[in-house]
């Protein structure tokens, strides 16, 4: 499937080790932005108990979980240390300043 | 065959390069007219900042000169202004009559970016980009006086450097938390601010300017925080971008910059382009590596043996003496990447290397950057790092080191720096003392009274141990906060205090922090004990809080929050119960509950709803309850001799003194507090972390109860006379608590290291109760302010950032 990059909000909108959320049909997305500017998106939901991790730490390509301190790698939505489980990741980049996401892929979600 | 006309607009280092490839290789195809603005011809523009400096001369720095133009019989048209390029007559029409060509090369460089502010135009505002504003600046400093430099980036800081060794007493303002955010991280950064403040430079960042301001001249700036920096000249160093209007107006294709193939042939192929001018592939160039290539380029092209021109991959150096860093790639966080980092607190070094599928791919280095063209050359060459991987860090004179030393951050203490605060002991003395013999931790209690106190400086009193005397003292085993770093938390704090670290990025320098920007355990901590002991200085750090704390309510389990607005001392109003009641119909508030800290919990709000309850909530009369913080709670009461018929004072009122006082403020844990009216204590204080009970003669005031995990009762810090006093009592031992205290650790917990008896005695000292009293003051001149009227004002940001239900739909 071809790629189809629509603009979020602007990178400034997502604060420096931190998330927003986006809207869609199937749920929300969480959008992180790290303290080097890197954009990832990941489904809001840790596969512990469903925890809200755009509200977590976000400290290098990590997200920590803010009800039980799992910690999600942001690259790859793999629970990382003791803890086991996967969060869906999505594509997601940062072109002159603005956040893309891939509406095409985010699409699929209601078919996986 | 007749010579061809090639015409040249811009003189510079690319234009520059461009014909001596073009003369070396066939000196007789082209006859050479140059164009320049500037009134001279080539010179190492990328040198200016030495000349500003004082360093060099411009005649130090000219590349080619009269000579050499009379030699290539380059016909030069200085200080002409190029008006415009007719394509159909492929002539170019300068301010002095007409010039055809046969090929025409563009290098008209770039124009700074000038940041659209009112007073931009005054004079004593100018930018940096060429000779010119080097001497206007250079004369500037001869008058003295103060700078302001707009843009923390290379070019500004180079300004700065520049102007402060010319004697100006200079101000750097820069829009991002860090210098040269683009090259540098935060760590990095940190230490490039240091050396620069080191040499006088003040540096202000997340600094937004507002206004330059004056009548016939600049005088001063004004930022949008409303501070006024007075200046005699503002350097406005911001960017740039490319210079484009010639091209432009001549109808080439122009994106950001003039768009050329890989030939450096723009949409018209006679036309070519070189330089900070041009975009190729969505990039645009300003160093000046990529400009030479394209320069080799354009002259092939030029003869009829067209190249190809391929980015490299880039790396920056700041040219201000004493100021060695250095950064290359990308050193981002990504996709199976690992960082590596190496920090040397003794020596000011900092090195982070970034690493992906067995090759470096990026690399930031402070310090020392001895090393920097062998890591440049293993990411320029891809070359494969997996058998050095575990000594990569050390450089390469050092495959096969040791480990970076534990005890580093402690050896490169100076003799002065204060280890133990209670007795005023710094690290010198207990050196002294090691050398006369002390040589256990009892020795040097015993001799300086160092770590004989709180107890809280005993971590770093053995580190100083084991630097003295090697393998001769063995450190017992202390926990470190993270796995971040080898410091315990009373380590750390000891050094935010003693080495005045008042930035996470300072203290995870100073202290050799092993990761990037620590982790979800370290930085809660890191950031209230900078608030606590640096509360003007260090601005709080929501990313680095927990969720409650960040919005300022408490998470439930799934997902939605509790608001629960402050009672003062457990009064209450008919209004504020019917506003309360009103928000929690209006809202849909699933539930709502009775505390046991005499306020109401409204359960089970939904994120994007807190700002607008809040509001709601606020134009009640009514604050937020902190009920999230690790900060005060509440002042419960009983109704005392309002009402009660044992009362023997006004206990609500006093809990409601107490509350005004002390809400906002932040502890290592939570505080709740409580006032009872007599020893009956209705409000149940002797379990709560500070419990005033009333008595006939006074107040008696005790600490360190919990009834939570572990129950404890209250032990008796002081009785006094007045409600005065006890207020001014209270507000001591919560400082002494802040500025002490493991993050974490209630006061029973804190009470239990450092003794009861230690913190009366702190406390029983009137000048030092004043002192404490004053420093809790100055930190609520900050933080006794309602964060839910601040986060009303920010409103959208609980919002989803995007709305996509609709496109995901179709």
């Amino acid at each position: 499937m071809s790629t189809t990059w629509i603009d979020i909000a602007a990178l400034d909108d997502v604060p420096q080790r931190g998330a927003r959320l986006v809207k869609t049909a199937h749920g929300c997305v969480a959008v992180f932005r790290t303290g080097t500017d890197d954009i990832y998106a990941l489904d809001n939901a840790c596969p512990h108990k469903d925890g809200p991790l755009a509200e977590g730490i976000v400290h290098g390509a990590s997200v920590t979980c803010p009800l039980h301190n799992w910690v999600i790698s942001l690259v790859t939505g793999a629970v990382q240390g003791p803890d086991e489980g996967q969060v869906a990741t999505y594509p997601a980049r940062v072109e002159d300043g603005r956040i893309l996401l891939d509406v095409a892929f985010l699409r699929t979600r209601a078919v996986a | 065959m007749a010579k061809q006309r090639l015409v040249v607009i811009g003189a510079g280092m690319a234009s520059g390069r461009v014909l001596e490839h073009l003369f070396e290789a066939d000196p007789d195809a082209y006859d050479v007219t140059l164009f320049n603005a500037e009134p001279r011809g080539n010179y190492n523009r990328i040198m200016l900042s030495p000349v500003l400096s004082g360093e060099k001369t411009y005649e130090e720095i000219v590349t080619h000169d009269d000579d050499w133009y009379a030699q290539k019989n380059v016909t030069c048209r200085f200080g002409e202004q190029v008006v415009k390029i007719d394509r159909d007559m492929k002539v170019v029409e300068g301010e002095n009559g007409h010039v055809p060509y046969d090929k025409l090369l563009i290098a008209t460089g770039s124009a700074p970016f000038i940041i659209p502010v009112p007073g931009k135009d005054l004079p004593g505002v100018i930018s940096y980009r060429d000779l010119d504003d080097t001497n206007a600046m250079i004369d500037a400093c001869a008058k003295g006086g103060s700078a302001v430099v707009i843009g923390g980036g290379l070019l500004g800081l180079e300004a700065a450097a520049g102007l402060a060794m010319r004697g100006m007493s200079v101000t750097v303002l820069h829009l991002m938390g860090h210098l040269m955010d683009r090259q540098l991280d935060p760590a990095a950064g940190y230490l490039l601010r240091k050396d620069l403040e080191g040499r006088g430079i003040t540096v202000k960042t997340q600094a937004s300017t507002k206004a330059i301001i004056g009548d016939d001249k600049v005088e001063a700036v004004v930022l949008e925080d409303g501070e006024t920096l007075p200046a005699d000249l503002v350097v406005m160093a911001v960017g740039i971008r490319p210079e484009t209007r010639l091209a432009n107006d001549a109808r080439i294709e122009v994106n950001r910059g003039i768009d050329v193939n890989a030939q450096m042939q723009t949409s018209d192929p006679d036309i070519f382009a070189v330089g900070e001018c041009l975009e190729f592939d969505g990039m645009l160039f300003g160093l000046v590596a990529p400009l030479y290539d394209q320069a080799k380029v354009v002259a092939s092209g030029l003869l009829d043996d067209p190249g190809v021109f391929v980015p490299k991959e880039l790396s920056t150096k700041l040219k201000v003496t004493g100021c060695d860093l250095f950064s290359a790639g990308d050193f981002e966080d990504g996709e199976g990447r690992e960082d590596i980092v190496f920090r040397d607190p003794a020596r000011g070094v900092y090195r982070r290397l970034v690493i992906e599928d067995d090759t470096l791919i990026g690399a930031v280095m402070y310090g020392d950057t001895a090393d920097s063209n062998w890591f440049f050359g293993l990411i320029r060459d891809k070359t494969d790092i997996a058998d050095m991987r575990d000594t990569l860090i050390f450089g390469p004179a050092f495959q096969g080191g040791a480990a970076s030393d534990p005890l580093s951050a402690v050896a490169a203490l100076p003799r002065d720096a204060e280890i133990c605060g209670c007795n005023g002991i710094c690290k010198g003395q207990i050196e002294d003392a090691i050398a006369g013999g002390a040589t256990d931790l009892g020795a040097i209690k015993a001799t300086t009274k160092a770590s004989a106190s709180c107890g809280t400086c005993t971590g770093l009193v053995e580190q100083v141990l084991a630097v003295s005397l090697g393998d001769d003292f063995v450190i017992p085993a202390a926990a470190s906060i993270c796995a971040c770093t080898d410091m315990t938390h009373d380590d750390v704090r000891r050094m935010i205090k003693s080495q005045k670290l008042t930035s996470m990025p300072a203290v995870w320098q100073e202290c050799g922090w092993k990761t990037s920007c620590g982790c979800h355990v370290c930085r809660p901590a890191l950031n209230f004990y900078l608030l606590a002991d640096w509360p003007l200085d260090y601005k709080d750090d929501p990313q680095s809080r927990f969720i409650n704390e960040r919005k300022h309510a408490n998470i439930q389990k799934d997902g939605t929050f509790s608001v629960v607005p402050r009672m003062w001392g457990g009064i209450t109003t008919p209004n504020e119960l019917r506003a309360i009641a009103d928000a929690a119909d209006k809202f849909m508030v699933p539930t709502v509950k009775v505390t046991g800290g005499q306020r109401i919990d409204l359960l089970g709000v939904k994120g994007e709803d807190l700002p607008a309850i809040w509001d709601d909530l606020n134009k009640a009369g009514m604050v937020s309850g902190h009920a999230y913080s690790k900060g005060l709670r509440t002042v419960k009461t009983c109704v005392g001799t309002d009402h009660c018929r044992f009362g023997t004072q006004d206990s609500t009122g006093l809990g409601i003194k107490l509350e005004k006082t002390l809400w906002g403020s932040w502890t290592p844990h939570k505080l709740k507090l409580a006032v009872s009216g007599c020893p009956r204590n209705c409000a149940e204080a002797t379990c709560k972390d500070i419990g005033v009970i009333c008595v006939d003669s006074g107040y008696q005031i005790s600490i360190g109860g919990a009834a939570g995990m572990d129950v404890r009762e209250t032990e008796l810090l002081l009785q006094v006379a007045s409600e005065d006093e006890a207020i001014a009592v209270i507000k001591a031992v919560t400082q002494l608590y802040r500025e002490n205290a493991k993050y974490l650790d209630r006061i029973y917990k804190w009470m239990a290291k450092v003794g009861l008896d230690w913190i009366s005695e702190q406390i029983e000292d009137l000048d030092n109760r004043t002192a404490l009293v004053e420093r809790f003051e100055l930190s609520q001149s900050i933080y006794r302010k309602d964060p839910w009227a601040e986060h009303v004002a920010k409103a959208e940001t609980y919002q989803p950032v995007a709305d996509l239900t609709l496109e995901a739909a179709e």
